[in-house]
């Protein structure tokens, strides 16, 4: 081979080498096109969303305040202690530096360090929630030797008159999975950890009222999802402030003057419906839930017999009892089956289809009248007007004094009750209604169910003549809610007044069943109806043996005691239901309740004892120095720091 | 034809050098070299200190050993290859012996001054042997099987050492820097046509034997060849620096989001944007205009080497320049595949932009072989 045709091969093997490196230099080429100019549209969005992220900031939850303003449900500033694992260095170190200044179990550290571990370096991680104000303080004076120790501030609901309206007003809590299931509720803040959702009442029924509209600022973040800088920022609207229709004071009064009776009492405003107080007993601590039950606690509210959980105010459905004899003997007067002068004689019991119906007094009343059968709470006189009136005609006029009515008002499981009637009984049990049914139905037993708010509305409706519907929504954002003014509930005036009267005679007539629980100021005066509702059948043994005394029976089978009444009898103004479960008789048990229920509203303050009967005086004012009556706290929430 | 036969005095003497110097090539290293240290600020967030101003004095440093290496007469150069090679063999050896473990390998002589990674001066070690060998090699034996086998020898010996460090991309490199030298020289293509054959046997039996006893790669290596087949297997975890480095690269479009405005880079989307993966950033900030120019650039440096290598009638000096530039060559373009998804992530730098104080110097001083040759070409 010669030199030149060596030389030649190797020319030719370079050219070669070029132009495989060439032909290399045009694939790279390619390539680049294709993945920056094909595609760099799509590349282009990957990058933007591994830049940007967004971040939700939780709107300000709307207050609820009562009418007068003072706050019911507020946002408490919540001081809370974090540490970052990459500032702090040796987290141990740091964490046994601020259990020195904090009350931090070592069991909490171990706690912190566990979770830190398992989250990035830069990633705040809660040591302390809802620190004193001191603590708080002292942490952030000590911040220099407390390497990456952060104090945030950060809100979470607060109810300042605590047991009083937790019923009412519920409570919120974490979002569960539960309820992401239930609400379909597409609101993204529902993702936020940590955010917190009505739960009961009325925190729950205008959640969206009161959650308002989450902000969001869009932030770069890097790799590893640390903020860089925020982007720009769209501000939330906060919720709207709710405004009831309670008069905290007196829900407080009230809620203390049920003591831990398992009862319930609604005040409601006879001119516009307004609900002023609505207590159940016993209550139950709201700001627990919000800080996380323990459970014990919560077990011990899930057994207790008396069910402090339920809101029996408008969930508990109660056989009205002698209560509802007010309406039964509107529905005779209306039907003319009749006459206010007319008597029905009572021997103490009637006999009706073969069975014996008692009189709540074994000897009878006598002959009794509308007014007396008021007065006295004649049984017998209602099994007559229950025969000539028929179940129907009285079922009519339940219905239109409020009974057997859900009303839609923000609490949760605000209960019908039940007027019953030939169909009902059919639909549901498949029996024809009996002429017995129709008597138990006229003096509130049988069938009936009703809630004590349903008798206060009846209650204002007997005494206002107007188709009251409760409200207890009053204003939101300062906007009242439109109320229009009842119309009237079309039985006349005159039957009315027949009516108001026995139910006067009832607390203001020796006689009356709720005589000894008279108010006795001038103007005052309040005219009510005492009921008695038996939980038992009362054999025939029994009531040849002498029937048992309340007192006698365990509790859960003493009957129930209730109570309506309005006043002032000339210018009525409240009205006002009470419901004792198993508290025995209705003027023994409710009665006295809801005088003092009255007396308070009505006054605006604790009743002076001269509102009461001169003998009683010493024995309340006793009693009404015993309530535990909270202070009311600030207005607004401006709570000062201790 | 051997240098001694050349007429030296035709041959350009002293200072009159400079003049010969293949000045093209330094503006276009320089120029590469530039470019490096505008992404190297970029990448630093706007700062000089942290990569940019380092980088920069050893290019000046690298500059002064290219025209040093460029003016000595390529003979001196021939006489080292056998001696340069056993150094590059024995630094080997002791970089596994003494070496530092940095990023789960031990590639690194701490030199005192200097970290060394013998691996890079293996490979022009490697180049000047087998172009010293072929010089001395009469042509018509370049093709009989046991002349074909010492240069294997050659290039094999050092290529297991680097693969045990473990650096399975400079070996691959070795190879093929070693192989185009062997190309050039004119072995017969027969032999190419094996090695490849049986290069794919190779992979074959590298892929079936995982899991096996007789495992032939790390199992990270395992996971790179994966993901490299599907970056989108494992998009956080091993497929992350691919998936991230094309959203860069394809995100810059046609002019890019502007110089160090990459969101990919300066949000530390970006794996090792200042070394291996420099060139997305580039792409991102330039888009498609800045990176082709780049790549430009290089294939440009290439061909002048090749134009330099194929007037060279000195056998020692066309092979040097024509392994020198292969050697170039392999750098950018596994570099740049690997980045742009088409090979798998090896760990190569990108020459001259990359920042790195050994390869940039080691580069430097191929580039001044080529110089040398270039000066000292019989004429």
């Amino acid at each position: 081979m010669t030199e030149g045709a060596i030389a030649g091969r190797m020319t030719r093997r370079g050219v070669i080498l070029g132009a495989f490196q060439l032909g290399t230099g045009v694939v790279l080429a390619l390539r680049l096109r294709q993945l920056q100019v094909e595609q760099a549209d799509q590349f282009r969005l990957l990058a933007e969303e591994n830049r940007i992220n967004i971040r939700l900031i939780p709107p300000r939850r709307g207050l609820i305040v009562d009418r007068h303003g003072a706050l019911l449900a507020g946002n408490e500033q919540n001081y809370r202690i974090a540490i970052v694992r990459e500032e702090a260095g040796d987290v141990r170190a740091v964490l046994n530096r601020l259990a020195k200044i904090i009350d931090l179990a070592p069991a909490e550290i171990d706690e912190v360090v566990k979770d830190l571990e398992r989250r990035s370096a830069f990633v705040p991680v809660t040591v302390a929630e809802r620190v004193s104000w001191q603590d708080f303080s002292a942490v952030a004076v000590n911040a220099p030797t407390l390497p990456g120790i952060q104090t945030e501030v950060g809100t979470s609901r607060i109810y300042p008159w605590a047991e009083d309206t937790a019923h009412v007003v519920g409570y919120v809590g974490p979002v569960s999975d539960y309820d992401l299931e239930r609400l379909d509720d597409p609101d993204p803040v529902l993702q936020i950890p940590r955010f917190q959702i009505g739960k009961v009442g009325v925190e729950a029924r205008l959640e969206q009222l009161l959650r308002g509209k989450a902000g969001s600022r869009r932030i770069e973040v890097n790799a590893v999802g640390r903020v860089i800088r925020e982007i720009d920022r769209i501000e939330g609207t906060p919720g709207s402030d709710v405004q009831l229709t309670l008069d905290a004071a007196l829900q407080d009064f009230v809620q203390a003057r049920l003591g831990e009776e398992s009862a319930a009492a609604v005040v409601i405003d006879v001119r516009n419906g307004d609900i002023l107080a609505s207590a159940s007993s016993p209550s139950f601590d709201p700001n627990k839930f919000v800080r996380g039950i323990s459970v014990a606690d919560y077990k011990a509210l899930l057994e207790h017999d008396h069910r402090p959980l339920s809101n029996k105010a408008v969930q508990g459905a109660y056989p009205p009892g002698s209560t509802l004899k007010p309406v039964v003997a509107a529905a005779a007067l209306e039907a003319g089956v009749i006459d206010p002068s007319e008597t029905v004689y009572c021997p103490g019991f009637v006999e009706v289809a073969g069975r014996r119906f008692h009189c709540w007094r074994r000897g009878g009343h006598g002959h009794v009248d509308i007014r007396k059968s008021l007065q006295q709470s004649c049984d017998v006189f209602y099994y007559e007007m229950a025969q000539r009136l028929g179940i129907e005609r009285i079922a009519r006029m339940a219905r239109r004094f409020g009974l057997g009515e859900g009303f839609d008002l923000p609490m949760s499981a605000v209960s019908e009750g039940l007027v019953p009637d030939k169909d009902w009984k059919r639909r549901k049990y498949g029996k024809d209604w009996l002429v017995g049914d129709t008597l138990n139905a006229a003096i509130g037993q049988g069938f009936v169910l009703t809630t004590p708010l349903q008798l206060a509305v009846m209650t204002a409706r007997l005494a206002s003549g107007r188709a009251l519907i409760p409200r207890l929504v009053k204003s939101v954002d300062g906007v009242e809610v439109p109320h229009p003014p009842a119309p009237p509930i079309g039985v006349s005036a005159s039957i009315l007044d027949r009516v108001r009267d026995g139910m006067n005679a009832v607390s203001n007539t020796r006689r009356g069943t709720a005589f000894s629980s008279r108010i006795v100021a001038e103007g005052m005066e309040m005219a009510g109806k005492t009921g008695t509702s038996q939980v038992r059948n009362i054999t025939k043994a029994e009531r040849a043996r002498g029937v048992f005394r309340n007192e006698d029976l365990p509790w859960e089978r003493r009957d129930h005691g209730l109570f309506i009444a309005f006043a002032p009898r000339e210018a009525p103004r409240f009205a006002v239901a009470v419901v004792v479960e198993h508290g025995g008789g209705g003027s023994t048990a409710a009665a006295p309740i809801a005088r003092d229920i009255m007396l308070r509203t009505l006054y605006g303050d604790v009743p002076p004892l001269e509102a009461y009967p001169e003998s009683q005086r010493g024995r309340i004012g006793a009693m009404l120095k015993e309530l535990r009556l909270r202070t009311p706290p600030g207005p607004h929430g401006k709570r000062t720091r201790a | 034809m051997s240098y001694l036969e050349y007429t030296v005095k035709r041959v350009p003497t002293g200072l009159s050098k400079v003049l010969y110097l293949n000045w093209a090539l330094v503006l276009l290293v320089t120029a590469v070299a530039s470019v490096g240290f505008l992404m190297l600020y970029s990448v630093a967030g706007g700062r000089l200190d942290v990569w940019a101003e380092p980088q920069m004095k050893r290019f000046a440093v690298g500059l002064v050993v290219m025209f040093a290496v460029g003016l000595t007469p390529v003979w001196f150069w021939r006489s080292l290859s056998g001696l340069g090679y056993l150094v590059s063999l024995i630094l080997l050896v002791a970089v596994d012996l003494f070496g530092v473990a940095s990023m789960g390998a031990q590639r690194w002589l701490d030199l005192g001054f200097m970290r060394l990674q013998p691996s890079e001066l293996a490979k022009i070690a490697l180049i000047m042997a087998l172009a010293a060998y072929y010089d001395w090699l009469p042509p018509e034996r370049i093709s009989r099987p046991l002349w074909v086998l010492v240069p294997v020898v050659l290039v094999v010996v050092p290529a297991l050492l680097v693969l045990k460090q473990p650096d399975l991309g400079t070996a691959l490199l070795l190879v093929l820097g070693g192989g185009a030298v062997m190309f050039a020289a004119g072995v017969h293509w027969g032999y190419f046509a094996a090695v490849i054959a049986s290069g794919a046997g190779l992979v074959g039996a590298v892929l079936s034997s995982r899991g096996t006893d007789w495992q032939l790669l790390k199992d990270y290596q395992y996971r790179r060849i994966d993901v490299f087949l599907d970056p989108s297997s494992d998009p956080l975890g091993a497929g992350y620096n691919i998936t991230q480095a094309k959203i860069a690269l394809g995100s810059g479009g046609w002019t890019g989001k502007g110089f160090m405005q990459g969101t990919q880079t300066r949000l530390n989307f970006l794996p090792e944007k200042h070394t291996d993966f420099i060139f997305t950033t580039l792409a991102e900030e330039f888009g498609f205009i800045g990176a082709a120019s780049l790549l430009a650039l290089y294939l440009l440096i290439v061909l002048f080497c090749l134009a330099s290598a194929m007037r060279n009638r000195d056998r020692y000096g066309a092979l040097l320049t024509y392994g020198l530039s292969a050697n170039f060559f392999l750098y950018f373009a596994v570099n740049m595949a690997m980045v742009m998804g088409l090979a798998p992530v090896v760990g190569v730098p990108l020459p001259l932009v990359s920042y790195g104080g050994s390869a940039m110097l080691v580069l430097m001083l191929g580039f001044g072989l080529v110089q040398s040759a270039h000066v000292h070409r019989p004429r």
